[in-house]
């Protein structure tokens, strides 16, 4: 055995978290609450699942504290599918994402749908073999996250709606942040590390190559091709779909067409052609019209 | 001399990541989703991804077939996790309807060294050759039984999963369990273009 090689496997690494999520790109992750749902989506071509107690249009509407997954239902999901399966964990509930973590779920979402468990700190992620997903509305929470070890972000919107204004509003944010720093000089970006709250040798990163050193998702209020498609031509990497699926009159049917619109975001032609008689979308809730303590983007910090 | 034209499979996956690689090595590098795209190009890259995701996308927009038919006319090419499964003519434990592209006489099995919290990095010997390899795993399928006309380029030694295969190649088809593209070391990808390079004279 030479010295100068390490054939002893190494898991959990910055590289293998951050690569699987590589991975999803140009895919969908859809939001299901059984086992069959799963298979449904599987099937319709997710690319991974996110197995989740109740949608958010269910949480938001039942109210309530709203938590990890029944055990058994997550290992129902595992054993249902054969893509990745993730699974969401509250802000800072750092005793979720052990249990998460022992299910042997690949992802875990570190997820404002969640009712927080911690409104002060978020999860240590770097103690943790399993890599994260986590929520940003604008690039310094996108930072802070990654400087706490997420290993992928995803844009927040308001879960649970069907409206895909906040999305929209996220994405072109953080894009718009990212392309700001770019444009400064480097004395800049030590008062730029300032106002983001994050460590400069990241924004430094982030100035250097213009992109986060993290897969970009887009998340809450995506309900059509259209929808998805317009998320990935403003710079998403890929789309979770949440209630979009599920609560609308075809799944199946819908969740394919999102799948393949995603795929060819940038070709009207198939997007019109996908849209056709997809029945009834989810019904919908207009972000405006929600009260404030009722919006969920608004979690996290 | 400019570089031979290669496409990367572009429906879902780390495309991204494949097409710098390929464009460090010399060669020109173009995205590929639709039938007209596979004219002029002289190689292909199956990236990593979902192979079930690739599968169905290639079937529904009626890729699979046409890209079959330049595979088997000898169209050069490499896949990588997901790509090497799409280039097997078996795979354990598919989904009930996956088909894949085939063309390398070997079964491989998705997902063999466990779930996401398996997943590893660790050294390999490729290709006989030193220096050692930093090889990454990521929900990796490792190839379980080889026909006679395959060329094992790298097996796992010691380390766990002993003697496992993890490149192999057989005539125009190259595959890896692991991602080279994503580490920056370039010898799978420059291998790959010098197969394509070979073919085109």
């Amino acid at each position: 055995m030479t010295s100068a090689s390490e054939t002893t496997p190494t898991t959990g690494t910055t590289r293998v978290k951050r690569g699987m999520a590589e991975m999803l790109k140009g895919g969908v992750i859809m939001d299901v609450v059984t086992a069959d749902q799963a298979k449904i989506a599987e099937d319709a071509g997710a690319v991974a699942v996110m197995a989740l107690e109740r949608v958010p249009a269910d949480i938001r509407a039942q109210g309530g504290v709203s938590r990890m997954s029944d055990p058994d239902m997550i290992d129902g999901i595992i054993a249902a599918v054969s893509i990745p399966v993730m699974a969401k964990a509250r802000i800072g509930h750092f005793v979720e994402a052990q249990v998460l973590q022992s299910l042997g779920v690949d992802y875990i979402d570190e997820s404002e749908v969640l009712t927080p468990a911690d409104y002060a700190n978020h999860i240590d992620k770097w103690l943790f073999n399993v890599p994260f997903v986590c929520g940003a509305t604008n690039l310094g929470e996108a930072l802070r996250r990654i400087t706490e070890g997420a290993a992928m972000i995803r844009s927040k919107g308001e879960a649970g709606t069907g409206d895909v204004s906040n999305a929209t509003m996220h994405m072109r944010q953080i894009r718009g942040e990212i392309r700001r720093l770019g444009s400064m000089s480097p004395d800049e970006l030590y008062v730029a590390a300032k106002e983001l709250q994050a460590p400069y040798d990241l924004v430094r990163e982030v100035a250097e190559t213009g992109k986060l050193p993290v897969v970009m998702f887009t998340a809450g209020g995506i309900a059509t091709p259209a929808d998805a498609a317009m998320m990935m031509q403003l710079g998403a990497e890929g789309v979770f779909v949440g209630s979009g699926i599920f609560k609308s009159g075809n799944p199946a049917q819908r969740a394919e067409a999102i799948v393949k619109a995603t795929t060819f975001f940038d070709d009207p032609g198939v997007i019109a052609k996908v849209s056709r008689g997809l029945g009834e979308a989810m019904v919908g809730i207009n972000v405006e019209e929600l009260p404030q303590s009722h919006r969920l983007a608004q979690r996290g910090w | 001399m400019t570089g031979p034209t290669i496409g990367v499979l572009a429906l879902q996956g780390d495309v991204r990541e494949h097409v710098r690689a390929l464009e460090s090595v010399g060669a020109h590098a173009v995205p590929v989703r639709r039938e007209r795209e596979l004219h002029g190009i002289q190689g292909m890259v199956i990236p990593g991804g979902e192979s079930t995701v690739m599968d169905k996308l290639l079937r529904a927009f009626e890729l699979f077939d046409p890209l079959q038919e330049r595979l088997r006319e000898g169209l050069v090419a490499y896949g990588s996790c997901a790509g090497m499964i799409m280039l097997a003519d078996r795979v354990a434990d598919a989904t009930a309807d996956q088909r894949t592209l085939g063309g390398l006489d070997v079964t491989v099995r998705r997902n063999a060294f466990g779930r996401q919290v398996d997943s590893f990095e660790r050294d390999i010997t490729y290709a006989g050759s030193p220096p050692p390899m930093r090889a990454v795993f990521i929900r990796a399928p490792w190839v379980e039984d080889v026909g006679p006309q395959v060329e094992v380029l790298a097996r796992l030694e010691g380390g766990g999963f002993d003697g496992r295969v993890v490149a192999v190649r057989q005539g125009t088809l190259l595959a890896t369990s692991f991602h080279p593209e994503v580490t920056g070391d370039l010898r799978v990808h420059s291998h790959f273009v010098d197969l394509v390079r070979q073919r085109a004279q």
